[in-house]
């Protein structure tokens, strides 16, 4: 049982395959949106956001193998503490800045 | 399998206990372990790195609007350009999933082979991005001209440091591979650069979407 575990944890050539053409279509669509340039700003913006948004997530599950098994577990709780701080850091730092800026127009 | 008590094979893995075979079917189990440790304790490294990107992408928002009368993201980002260095570095990512996965099945050539297609991948990525640097301070749009530019080198020039780093690191562990074979250790090593590659990749996915797309859009 603990083999099984061991496999799962590497990885296979199709969670392999399947993460990449994920990434590869996660990819080619903001950059499509992007470049056609045919949608309003607000939604190009966020939909090129949710998609690496989505896409972060395909790498972490195909790629980086992140999941809650028991032996996974420790590093998923370890990423999730980091983007909290990295959510902290990066969301904080803008907003404090862009309303200096805008206080001081 | 194992009847032994997690307690009692925890303290047997550390070598707590006198007693080596017992309830183990074979001493793999202890090299397991220690591999499991480095592999979480280079996961926290890579954390920290995470937090030193997400620090300059904070300094990046805060400056890109601040050209000083210079270019902006949409004058110089070519984005068919950034797409084949994001298909490079992509397509890198998964040729290395495949060359663990021949490492964890003892297939040393196989392992060799996707290394090295992988060491050719990052050098395509890095060669576009050092001429694309290059053509940017030729054309005397270099880090010293706004606080844009200065933002937009640290940013991308610190991926490029990394991926770099990396391919070192990957040069180093074909040689390894070559001498040593693919002990427990050795494959332990290609699974912290594994972590690493596929970690470069998920800063670049941030990369291309905050710097080249919604500078560019």
């Amino acid at each position: 049982m603990s083999h099984s575990a061991e496999i799962e944890s590497h990885g296979s050539v199709k969670s392999y395959l399947i993460g990449f053409v994920l990434s590869v279509v996660l990819t080619a669509i903001p950059f499509w949106i992007v470049m056609t340039g045919s949608f309003s700003k607000a939604t190009t913006f966020y939909s090129v956001i949710a998609l690496a948004v989505v896409q972060i997530v395909v790498h972490l599950k195909y790629f980086l193998h992140l999941d809650f098994s028991i032996r996974g577990r420790l590093n998923t709780f370890a990423f999730l503490f980091t983007a909290l701080i990295i959510v902290m850091v990066v969301g904080l730092s803008i907003w404090i800045i862009y309303s200096a800026n805008a206080m001081m127009m | 399998m194992s009847a032994v008590p997690e307690t009692l094979k925890f303290a047997s893995d550390q070598g707590l206990t006198g007693d080596h075979n017992g309830g183990h079917d074979d001493g793999h189990g202890e090299h397991h372990d220690t591999s499991a440790t480095t592999l979480f304790g280079f996961w926290l490294y890579l954390m920290t790195d995470c937090i030193l990107f997400a620090s300059v992408f904070a300094t990046y928002a805060v400056l890109f609007m601040n050209t000083d009368g210079g270019v902006s993201g949409k004058d110089i980002f070519d984005l068919n350009f950034v797409a084949v260095e994001t298909g490079a570095l992509l397509i890198s990512s998964i040729t290395y999933g495949f060359a663990l996965l021949c490492a964890h099945k003892q297939q040393k050539a196989g392992t060799l082979l996707w290394l090295l297609v992988t060491i050719a991948l990052g050098c395509v990525f890095i060669s576009m991005e050092v001429y694309e640097f290059h053509h940017l301070i030729l054309e005397g749009n270099g880090p010293d001209r706004s606080a844009f530019l200065s933002s937009f080198f640290a940013l991308v020039g610190m991926h490029g440091l990394h991926v770099t780093a990396g391919l070192i690191w990957m040069i180093v562990m074909v040689l390894e591979v070559l001498k040593r074979g693919l002990g427990t250790q050795t494959v332990t090593r290609l699974g912290c650069l594994s972590l690493f590659w596929h970690f470069l990749d998920i800063v670049w996915v941030c990369v291309f979407t905050v710097v080249y797309l919604l500078g560019a859009m």
